[in-house]
């Protein structure tokens, strides 16, 4: 099953004289476990892309498919369904402050369907394990440098079990070295579960953790790079 | 059990809630206050309607006459005494006890201050008590000029109990006239009354001279076992002239109570101040979780955007009034208890914790948290999860 399909998407925001396309006819595809980045100038429209692909938004025209679910008119109810297969990385970590990095991972894993509230636990320690947060369980958001944030978002995205995995600019907050591993170990997590991502960045330095490129200009998608 | 244990979250609100121990510990306060402020109205609202009926209690009587012009306790009027004695004719009727009833001028024996007491004065013969110890006390008013005296009285009366008690005679003036106590009872002071005296009404006479003769305030009746006291004055009303109202001893309480609840301010006033502790307390925990939610909305926004529902999110705030509501009640309860001790201690009201207030401020205070959970959910709507990015 394909991870996303999108098709001859429009999006605009405003009414009547406001208006202001933000897409103009973008289609492409990712498979899963593709690793696919989105770039381009800001205000281009990638995080209306991302949002829309992510379930946050309704679809005006043209058609929105997510892990074999179509978003076209897609209410409330049904949206957020959907938005339990995604995991979602944001540009800050957004993080619960008053959690610890264990309790927030949780908060993923508390997602999953039919797990005792023990095996979601150990669920949430092995993916900060993963992350290579073993030591950090306990602290608070507050006690960790930026880089460990955005690794305890990693994994708390990762811990619902998602299928598609959803980042903008996950490494905006970060220096370049911190910013590297941490894209880096995203893309390693997500191969092993073999779950499809798609990062919106202006980072160049990224480029080459990517399988495919997508770059946007002024609401088109300009040229799909191999 | 096992279904319960899938259903264990992360303690969510209770964490949020904690995360900031100052604000959580000024919203408890507030809210303590709020339940505090509802405890001493309702107590004082019930303990002014209690009070003002603790001697009509004690009274052994099945059936009260009255007159109609008598207002309350502290205004009682006189009716003809025969009407007392027409009661006999009535087959139902056991026996009856002429009770004359006033306030008087007592001087304090040790600052030689004036203040009005309430005096009680019956037929030591005459049954009068309910209760067989109260009952056997009055027999030593048989002697002219004696009186007992209502150990629950104001202090403003004088250290009266604590020299009887000591052993020494207790003499004093009432209207001039010299009276000395007998003996001690347990009676109580209402809002009307500051204390109480009973005497005989050969002695009550004598204290006010210019009462006119064969009129008297209250009238006791006793009932044959097993006679309906409603049908009694049923009768009663048809027999007697219009100048004497008949009473069961229900009523008699009723009507004292009547008198405080719509004739004065009083009850609509405390029940004001329990209802300004109530919308105070709304609006102290409406503003901590408005404040909560709109702090946290980011977060909230993040956890709609991980797929959790509103109904998950709204849940939250529920649960955060509720903790609020808990923790906020006991300190609440507490003082509440040590307060009624302090006003029992200052006042002598009979103003205690009774179970049904207890559960009435916590309702109060359940419905206050719930109610502003509600009002600051509508901030939780707008958390749009399209926002966070």
């Amino acid at each position: 099953m394909t991870a996303v399909v999108v098709d001859k998407l429009f999006h605009a925001f405003g009414q009547g004289e406001m208006r202001r396309e933000v897409l103009q006819n973008i289609s492409f595809t990712i498979e899963p476990g593709e690793v696919v980045l989105l770039t381009g100038p800001s205000g281009c429209g990638k995080t209306t892309l991302l949002t829309l692909i992510g379930a946050l938004r309704t679809v005006q025209q043209g058609q929105v498919s997510v892990l074999g679910q179509s978003l076209q008119g897609a209410g409330r109810r049904r949206r957020q369904q959907v938005r339990r297969r995604i995991g979602m990385i944001f540009q800050g970590h957004n993080l619960l402050r008053c959690l610890t990095a264990e309790q927030n991972v949780q908060m993923g894993a508390d997602l999953l369907p039919d797990l005792s509230y023990r095996s979601r636990r150990d669920e949430a320690r092995q993916w900060l394990r993963a992350v290579g947060l073993e030591d950090h369980m306990g602290k608070v958001p507050q006690d960790l440098s930026g880089g460990q944030k955005q690794r305890v978002a990693i994994a708390r995205a990762l811990a619902a079990n998602p299928r598609l995995l959803l980042a903008d600019e996950p490494t905006a907050a970060l220096d370049s070295r911190t910013g590297r591993e941490v894209v880096e170990l995203l893309r390693r997590l997500a191969r092993e579960q073999s779950c499809a991502v798609l990062m919106v960045t202006h980072d160049p330095r990224i480029d080459d953790v990517a399988d495919r490129l997508l770059q946007m200009e002024d609401g088109r998608l300009m040229n799909a790079v191999q | 059990m096992n279904r319960f244990w899938r259903g264990r979250r992360i303690p969510l609100s209770w964490l949020l809630l904690t995360r900031q121990p100052v604000r959580l510990l000024v919203a408890l306060a507030g809210i303590s206050f709020a339940g505090i402020l509802m405890f001493m109205q309702l107590g004082f609202r019930d303990g002014l309607f209690d009070a003002s009926v603790t001697v009509h209690r004690l009274f052994d009587a099945d059936v009260v006459l009255i007159s109609p012009r008598s207002a309350s306790s502290v205004r009682m009027a006189g009716f003809p005494r025969r009407r007392l004695v027409q009661t006999l004719a009535d087959p139902d009727v056991e026996g009856v006890t002429p009770v004359h009833w006033g306030l008087m001028l007592w001087r304090n024996p040790e600052t030689r201050r004036n203040r009005a007491i309430l005096a009680l004065g019956f037929n030591p013969d005459d049954p009068f008590f309910v209760d067989p110890t109260l009952a056997e006390k009055t027999d030593v008013l048989k002697q002219k000029g004696r009186i007992l005296f209502d150990q629950l009285s104001r202090p403003e009366f004088g250290p009266i109990a604590d020299w009887y008690r000591d052993g020494r005679v207790v003499e004093t003036e009432i209207a001039g006239n010299r009276v000395r106590v007998a003996g001690l009872v347990s009676l109580g002071t209402s809002f009307g009354a500051d204390g109480n005296l009973l005497t005989s009404t050969e002695t009550f006479l004598d204290l006010l001279p210019q009462k006119p003769p064969g009129a008297i305030e209250v009238g006791l009746v006793r009932l044959t076992p097993g006679a309906d006291p409603e049908q009694v004055v049923s009768r009663l009303r048809k027999r007697l002239p219009k100048d004497v109202s008949v009473l069961t001893k229900q009523g008699f309480i009723d009507f004292e109570q009547n008198y405080w609840k719509s004739s004065t301010s009083i009850g609509f006033i405390f029940t004001l101040g329990a209802a300004m502790g109530f919308v105070v307390g709304c609006v102290i925990v409406y503003q901590v979780l408005y404040t909560d939610v709109s702090d946290h909305l980011p977060e909230y926004a993040t956890l709609m955007a991980m797929g959790y529902r509103l109904s998950n999110l709204l849940g939250v705030v529920v649960r955060e009034g509720f903790y609020l509501a808990a923790m906020g009640y006991v300190p609440a309860y507490l003082a509440g208890q040590g307060l009624y001790w302090f006003v029992r201690d200052a006042t002598k009201l009979p103003v205690g914790m009774d179970l049904s207030r207890a559960l009435t401020v916590m309702v109060m205070i359940l419905v206050m948290c719930m109610l502003s959970s509600l009002l600051a959910m509508r901030r939780l709507i707008d958390a749009d999860p399209a926002e966070i990015f």
